[in-house]
């Protein structure tokens, strides 16, 4: 065991060298064997990620103004608020945790991936998926359940470009090179393995063969609270996992905390989600609220972790901008963990239950820590697997400082006016109307929010394709000199070639 | 652990632990839920939707009006009211005397004591047993939402948010179509200061012609439409209007006992 843990930390650490970082477009083979495949997922995810701010605007400014757009049924509020949360969790948020965890896979496997295509076809898929689902809310045929409303077709989609994604990332994990486990490794394949049990119970029990009653709106609960809360904390927590000890150079803090937190997260965060005076048989309420409270600790675990990692850090060398996204992602999860635990406690509830208290934990939840935790990696691995630097370096840094910012202006006022409204609608002798008015200050400022949120992403989108076409640029060049390259002088065509083995088999073959 | 086989254990039994406790406990507790009998009476409650409504439930889902809306109604406890059912032979002594007790929202033992002074007073009186809490108060609801409520919506919308009002009980407060139909063409024409996006995409307005429609909305007079031109709801505005009437939870039930 004791060697296990060595090894564990050295796989994690700064015993590992940092892989280099060639200008010259160049990437070691593990890196490069990833490139397609994870510019296919980052790619769609960024489309996803930008259209999900630009549809969360829109539902946004009805708040300033009911009226825009009245006559359009596809703009309409309940169904563009809806697209817009869709689109940054199907759209973003899964297809980029899978393309860290299979990258995080290779690296700590050491093994490149086998079969790219695999992936690839998988991520287009699953971008498919999307557009189909959010065409079909936007058209009027949503499931009608929350965090469900992709159509029929639309999930069932997603459901096997996930399979695909999942296999071949599991049949990678079982081909990994390095033996030993990391901690990050539990929490990304407890992920992989979550999402078609929940995904197919939801869609099986609520669409396709739907339950009676109130049994509904159980599993829909269920399902929702195990998707956002547990298969965003694993994914997000695993990959943090693996940067912390990168940016500190010092091992993960303790290999055991890691474990004790994994079971627990997974044992008692499955439990939540069912909101304390649901009119549903009493003990369903309690159980979920009493596993709420347990969940304080995995979070107490996951903070201890991260704290002891970051402070024990014995080299001060520059951490950069992936560093910053990854500990704001951090603190994110803690502070909105603890928003969900509180939501979970009856006298809280009482007041924020029903309230915007509730929008602004899951935007927390899904941008301030699972969107930002992925910037960092994204800006972390991908000038590693693309071989280019990031091709706008200042905008990364200026997306943390306008993400952080608009996270802040987007929740900070839902959750301060939630809990007012929450008081007032306690007290029956202030109107509704007064109550619901009380807090549109509050919605518009958030507006402010998710317009620096929309730019944020849209420089992250900027980045992206920028990169994929500076990739692109140098393989049509290559594949021009290969082509015109003089044909009688076999020595030049052979340096050429041995240029070509020494990239890891990039940029085509070369047939003389 | 040091190999995928004990991750993949873990993980299969706390996510399947979960899986039993949320989604097939439930379904085996209230999967095959079937009318209940109303209290005191011996008539079966949920009765289904008439089809009309029930084709409102899929406009209502389709529009995603259960971002805003929640069907659920909360209460925190329940409370006795004491009603004097007859003032007996010496109606001023009861008088004077009902005047110095406190007769609503009392608890068992003070509701006892207060119909036993009234009743050696000559009166009768009898005890009501209401619920208790904001929402009851603000007049959503006579009782708190209980399971059998939902038996027949399929999907069934809770809501999760307060952006408006709840409906759990639209159909008893707001009884009458044209308010409804209207409301939902031009929230703030009935509402003052409504934050509803109008669903305007729901009707249609076309010149009237010698023969109004019957089924033209009747605005208030200061938002009448201009002369010669009348707002007639489409199919879905019927429906939605129809679901909307439909939802009304008010009878009292083992579960949620009141005594109105």
């Amino acid at each position: 065991m004791i060697v296990n843990e060595k090894s564990d930390n050295n796989i994690g650490g700064a015993s590992v060298p940092v892989p280099h970082c060639g200008i010259s477009g160049l990437a070691p083979p593990i890196d490069a064997s990833l490139r397609v495949p994870l510019l296919a997922l980052f790619g769609g995810a960024a489309l996803w990620l930008v259209l999900g701010s630009v549809l969360g605007l829109m539902a946004s400014i009805k708040f300033h103004a009911p009226d825009f757009p009245a006559h359009c049924p596809w703009l309409t509020y309940g169904r563009v608020q809806a697209a817009a949360d869709d689109a940054l969790l199907y759209g973003f948020c899964i297809p980029a945790g899978l393309g860290v965890a299979l990258w995080l896979f290779a690296q700590l496997g050491q093994a490149p991936l086998r079969g790219a295509m695999v992936p690839v076809v998988a991520a287009k898929l699953w971008h498919l998926g999307v557009l189909v689902g959010l065409a079909g809310i936007l058209s009027g045929n949503s499931t009608g359940f929350a965090w469900l409303e992709f159509p029929r077709a639309g999930s069932v989609i997603l459901f096997f470009a996930y399979l695909l994604l999942a296999l071949w990332a599991m049949m990678n994990f079982a081909a990994r090179r390095e033996r030993a486990l990391y901690p990050s490794h539990w929490f990304l394949v407890a992920a992989l393995f979550w999402f078609p049990w929940i995904y197919s119970t939801a869609n099986l029990f609520l669409v396709a063969w739907p339950v009676r009653g109130v049994v509904q709106a159980i599993i829909g609960w269920w399902f929702a609270g195990n998707l956002l809360f547990v298969w965003l904390a694993l994914a997000g927590i695993g990959t943090a996992f693996y940067f912390l000890p990168k940016f500190s150079g010092c091992p993960l803090q303790s290999y055991y905390l890691a474990l004790f937190a994994f079971w627990t997260l997974i044992l008692f965060g499955t439990w939540c989600g069912i909101p304390p005076g649901a009119p549903v048989p009493a003990w369903m309420p309690v159980l979920s609220s009493f596993a709420a409270v347990l969940t304080v600790v995995p979070v107490l675990a996951v903070a201890t972790i991260a704290w002891q990692t970051l402070c024990g850090s014995i080299n001060c060398e520059p951490r950069g901008g992936p560093f910053c996204f990854i500990r704001f992602g951090l603190m994110s999860f803690g502070l909105s963990s603890l928003m969900l635990i509180a939501m979970a406690c009856p006298r809280i509830s009482r007041v924020t239950e029903f309230t915007w208290f509730g929008p602004a934990q899951t935007q927390l939840q899904l941008y301030g820590f699972f969107a930002m935790t992925m910037f960092g990696a994204i800006y972390y691995l991908l000038p590693r697997a693309v071989g280019f630097e990031l091709p706008f370096p200042k905008l990364a840094r200026a997306q943390f400082w306008i993400s952080t910012a608009g996270v802040v202006l987007l929740v900070l006022p839902l959750a301060i006016g939630g809990v007012e409204q929450g008081m007032k609608l306690d007290n029956f002798n202030i109107a509704f109307m007064d109550a619901t008015k009380a807090m549109l200050p509050f919605l518009r400022t958030s507006t402010i929010g998710l317009l620096l949120i929309l730019l944020g992403n849209s420089l992250f989108a900027l980045n992206l394709f920028a990169m994929t076409f500076v990739w692109e640029k140098s393989l049509v060049k290559k594949a021009f000199a290969v082509v015109t390259a003089p044909l009688e002088k076999p020595s030049a065509s052979a340096s050429l070639r041995r240029d070509r083995a020494e990239a890891g088999g990039e940029g085509g073959e070369v047939k003389v | 652990m040091k190999n995928g086989f004990w991750i993949f254990l873990a993980v299969f039994v706390a996510l399947g632990g979960s899986w039993c406790g949320f989604v097939l406990a439930p379904e085996l507790q209230l999967g095959g839920a079937k009318q209940t009998i109303i209290l005191n009476s011996s008539d079966v409650y949920p009765v289904g939707r008439p089809g009309e409504a029930n084709q409102g439930l899929s406009v209502y889902r389709a529009n995603g009006c259960a971002a805003c809306h929640t069907e659920q109604v909360r209460q925190t406890g329940i409370a006795c009211d004491v009603t004097l059912t007859d003032a007996g032979k010496n109606p001023e002594a009861v008088t004077n005397l009902i005047s110095s007790l406190a007769l609503t929202n009392l608890t068992k033992e003070d509701a006892d004591k207060a119909v036993d002074k009234i009743t050696a007073a000559g009166a009768k009186a009898e005890i009501h047993i209401v619920a208790t809490g904001p929402d009851i108060a603000r007049g959503w609801g006579m009782r708190q939402s209980v399971a059998e409520d939902y038996l027949y919506g399929q999907p069934v919308q809770l809501g999760s948010l307060r952006a408006g009002p709840d409906l759990a009980n639209i159909g008893v407060r707001a009884p009458d179509a044209n308010w409804q139909l209207v409301h939902l063409y031009a929230p703030s024409s009935v509402v003052k200061g409504s934050t509803m996006p109008p669903f305007r995409y729901l009707f249609e307005v076309r010149k009237a012609g010698a023969m109004p429609s019957p089924d033209a909305l009747q605005f208030p007079k200061e938002f009448a439409s201009p002369a010669g031109y009348e707002v007639v709801p489409k199919p879905e505005a019927v429906e939605l209007a129809a679901y909307l009437l439909s939802l009304r939870a008010t009878v009292p039930l083992y579960s949620a006992p009141i005594a109105p």
